[in-house]
């Protein structure tokens, strides 16, 4: 303990008198994870101080996009009935070594075994290693009935076969519950049962490597020094949690943070010309939308779903609600993905023709619920602003508009329901940048009374996005995704509403910093400069 | 004096049952599933959720999970976290010495000087200087925390920058807590600076944190003494000729601080409920931060267990202040 305290003294010493340059960065990060192992969970803030830092997955996101590229795979092959894939992993990846784990081999095929087999096998030692570890997202994403079965080959080779053919599959293992874990260390945390560990004292092969958690407060990290993609050009990262956005703004003026997360959409112009800033902003992989019951009267005519979505005033809500960091929605899918379909003509803002579109289907005197969601969301900063300026909308064209809520949990479970009464507000942000986790999960037929909260089964749109699942070049899935996206426009199940800008202040000497569209936040390849 | 002791422990049997009944209920009559919001958009299949729910016992009937609850907690287990899978034991022990250090502070600093300044309101009653202290202690008592505490950091933070934003010490010093206790951690740590950090960290929070209890200690103290100095044996002192420093500082006093003191651990409870806003504000890891996150993630153990544990904090804090008040004033005891 006491050489440690000298060490910590010797190294804020160095620090402090900046003799050697050791780079601390800094990150004002929005709230504290529930853990660190991040196929537990399902929340981005977990994420950041997870799989980002300190893990690799087989296969990643090319930073600041969404094309998959290798990450602890070379490459792949698949089979030409789709069914098997074969990784050929990278040689000489090394795990991290800190003063409680380490490793004696280098990362191979049983750390991918053991990473895939605890989510999926039940019977797994690590299966139920922490009370309640629920695979959200390995279960989210269908993996159980999907994987048939993970093979080593040899140690640098590892094949996947799947029950059918799934397109997006590539794309799946690039997201955050397929991190790779050592299986050594899991097994020494074993010997000692102590497995709770893997959870809270983590180890990967990822650019950052665990120092220090303070629950509430501050995540240490320093650089691995011997990635196998080459030591990060900083020394040192520290997520500094800081709940309230005013405050975190404050320490980003003040110099006590580098970069933070979700500003007050209010404070953005000021942040923008302050001198020492630097605001960066990309458009959100995400879509806010309004949808309809499309099985129930009068909401099951597609003439009366057109109508009110021409109804709606969406540059009004732009203002409004978004203050101007969004734009607004065309289509289901965020323009910034592959396949998005700009072809598309959005319904014009047309109160009168609305009107006149509702008498002609026999539609007078209607009322109706519009849900507002309780919780302020990325695609939805005030859904509650939104219903009213919704509500105002439709009573110009004399439909009376009554706005429910109920508690987030409550409001995710009840809009599910086939039966249920009125137009919901909901949105979605992506997962993996693959338009079938916007398209299928939201609107195919397998969806209904579930996450499809228009209830909406199109036979036309379905055999669509079934068929560009098949598939496997990408250019082929695109032109099916394109014709679904013009079924989805002419059927109009949704109003689309808007999608949202994400802003990311930062100081002006911050260099390398990438925003992932996905929405998460990585510190690979950021400096900071002298 | 053992008796009335006793007798007062006694009584916290009963309470803490009450308060474990009231603590169980409480989060579950909030509308809202911790199941699915484990989910949120993305949702699960029936089957899981069915899993789920058995795994943590919310498919028993209410009766059963209380008596299941209560049983554990006789066994000294107050749960594991649904979201963050820790003990919530643990968490709390862990994160309690911050809240602990913070109330500390802020209740010393309204002590110190909440009392001097009601004296001197009620010794020069009517005056100017009254009337200012009555209406600062007014302000301060309806001051809305969370405006408050903001308020101070955009002027003592932002513009005049002479204190740190938030936090409990800049993330320069690294060193494992021992107490938990960042003012005695900082300075075992040897680092030098530290302990200056951990204080200049401390000053805004304590502040906010002790408006309320300076207002109402101030208040307190200043009727006390007014009652107090109109008392036959004061005006028999008076008039006997004592300086009147003696007069107020030494017969006065003394009876006057009795109920001051009852105020003073009353003020446990509304710093426990500060603390729940002024940690949010100032990233201050401790347990009001915490329970608030909690509450949101309806998470149920950390609810019922956290209210658990700071109602027990709060009734032995009262049973100390009632002991006290006790040794203080002998006609209490009978």
């Amino acid at each position: 303990m006491k050489s440690k305290m000298f060490a910590a003294a010797l190294l804020s010493a160095t620090i402090l008198s900046g003799a050697a340059s050791a780079k601390t960065l800094v990150y004002c990060s929005e709230g504290s994870p529930e853990g660190f192992d991040p196929a537990l969970y399902t929340a981005g803030t977990t994420f950041d101080a997870s799989s980002k830092p300190i893990y690799n997955r087989l296969v990643q996101f090319e930073p600041g996009t969404t094309n998959t590229v290798p990450g602890l795979a070379e490459s792949w092959e698949i089979s030409d009935d789709g069914l098997e894939i074969t990784f050929k992993l990278r040689e000489g990846v090394k795990f991290h070594t800190t003063d409680f784990f380490t490793p004696t081999r280098d990362f191979n095929a049983d750390d991918v075994l053991f990473s895939f087999e605890r989510q999926l096998n039940q019977d797994h030692a690590y299966h139920a290693y922490v009370e309640g570890a629920s695979w959200e997202y390995f279960n989210g994403m269908s993996m159980p009935d999907l994987i048939k079965s993970i093979e080593k080959v040899d140690d640098y080779t590892v094949k996947f076969v799947l029950n059918r053919p799934e397109a997006p599959f590539i794309a799946n293992l690039a997201m955050d519950f397929a991190s790779i874990f050592s299986q050594e260390y899991a097994d020494q945390l074993a010997e000692n049962a102590n497995q709770s560990d893997l959870n809270q004292k983590p180890i990967g092969t990822g650019p950052f490597q665990f120092v220090a958690y303070q629950p509430d407060a501050v995540i240490r990290y320093k650089a691995h020094p011997d990635y196998w993609a080459g030591k990060q050009p900083i020394d040192d990262l520290v997520f500094a949690i800081t709940t309230e956005a005013s405050v975190r703004q404050q320490k980003l003026l003040a110099g006590e943070c580098h970069i933070m997360p979700y500003p007050n959409p209010a404070d953005i112009e000021s942040l923008k010309a302050n001198d020492e800033i630097k605001v960066e902003e990309q458009e959100g992989l995400n879509v806010g939308y309004l949808a309809y019951n499309t099985q129930q009267a009068p909401f099951d005519q597609t003439e009366v779903r057109k109508a009110l979505n021409m109804a709606i005033n969406k540059e009004a809500i732009l203002d409004a609600v978004f203050q101007g960091a969004g734009q607004a929605a065309k289509n289901p899918i965020p323009p910034t993905m592959w396949s998005y379909n700009d072809e598309i003509e959005d319904d014009p803002y047309d109160p009168e023709a609305a009107r006149a579109m509702l008498e002609e289907a026999g539609v007078t005197d209607l009322s109706m619920k519009v849900w507002a969601m309780p919780v302020q969301r990325p695609y939805n900063p005030n859904a509650r602003r939104m219903a009213e300026l919704i509500q105002e909308d439709f009573s110009k064209v004399g439909v009376d508009v009554e706005i429910v809520s109920y508690e987030w949990g409550e409001y995710l479970e009840r809009s599910k329901a086939v039966d249920r009464d009125g137009a919901v507000l909901l949105g979605w942000t992506g997962d993996n940048g693959d338009p079938d986790n916007f398209l299928a999960v939201l609107l195919g037929c397998d969806a209904v009374g579930g996450a499809n909260r228009a209830q909406w089964c199109n036979e036309e749109f379905d055999a669509l996005i079934q068929e560009a699942k098949t598939l496997s070049t990408q250019e082929e899935r695109a032109e099916l995704y394109r014709e679904a996206q013009v079924v989805f426009k002419r059927e109009a199940p949704w109003a689309t509403i808007a999608h949202s800008v994400v802003h990311m202040p930062m100081r002006k000497e911050v260099t390398g910093y990438k925003m992932d569209p996905l929405g998460g936040h990585a510190f690979e390849g950021v400096d900071i400069a002298e | 004096m053992l008796r009335f002791f006793l007798s007062r422990l006694a009584l916290l049997i009963p309470t803490f049952i009450g308060v474990s009944i009231v603590a169980f209920s409480f989060i579950r009559l909030l509308p809202g599933d911790p199941i699915m919001l484990l989910a949120g958009e993305r949702g699960m299949t029936e089957e899981r959720y069915q899993q789920l729910r058995a795994l943590y016992g919310f498919d028993q009937p209410l009766v059963m999970q209380y008596f299941t609850y209560l049983t554990d907690l006789l066994q000294g287990d107050f749960g594991t976290s649904i979201v963050t899978k820790r003990p919530v034991l643990q968490e709390f022990l862990t994160l309690f010495p911050a809240t602990l250090e913070l109330s500390f502070c802020a209740i010393m600093l309204a002590i110190v000087i909440g009392v001097p300044v009601g004296i001197i309101a009620a010794v020069r009653r009517g005056s100017w200087l009254d009337q200012s202290v009555m209406g600062t202690a007014l302000v301060g008592y309806s001051m809305p925390i969370f405006w408050w505490g903001l308020l101070l950091i955009i002027l003592f933070s932002g513009i005049l920058q002479w204190t740190p934003v938030s936090g409990r010490i800049s993330l320069l010093y690294y060193f494992q807590p021992v107490t938990g206790f960042m003012l005695i951690d900082s300075l075992l740590s040897g680092q030098e600076g530290a302990f200056k950090s951990a204080v200049s960290h401390l000053v805004l929070p304590t502040v906010v944190l002790a408006t309320i209890p300076l207002a109402v200690i101030a208040r307190q103290t200043r009727s006390a003494m007014l009652e107090v100095l109109g008392e036959d044996y004061v005006r028999t002192a008076r008039s006997k000729g004592l300086p009147p420093l003696r007069v107020v500082g030494l017969h006065a006093l003394r009876n006057a601080l009795i109920p001051v003191v009852t105020t003073i651990g009353l003020q446990v409870g509304v710093l426990l409920a500060g603390a729940i806003l002024t940690e949010t504000i100032f990233s201050w890891p401790g347990i009001g931060k915490w329970m608030v996150d909690s509450v949101f993630k309806r998470d149920y153990a950390v609810v019922q267990g956290g209210l658990l544990l700071i109602a027990a904090i709060i009734m032995i804090v009262n049973l100390i202040v009632d002991v006290l008040y006790g040794l203080i004033n002998p006609r209490i005891r009978h």
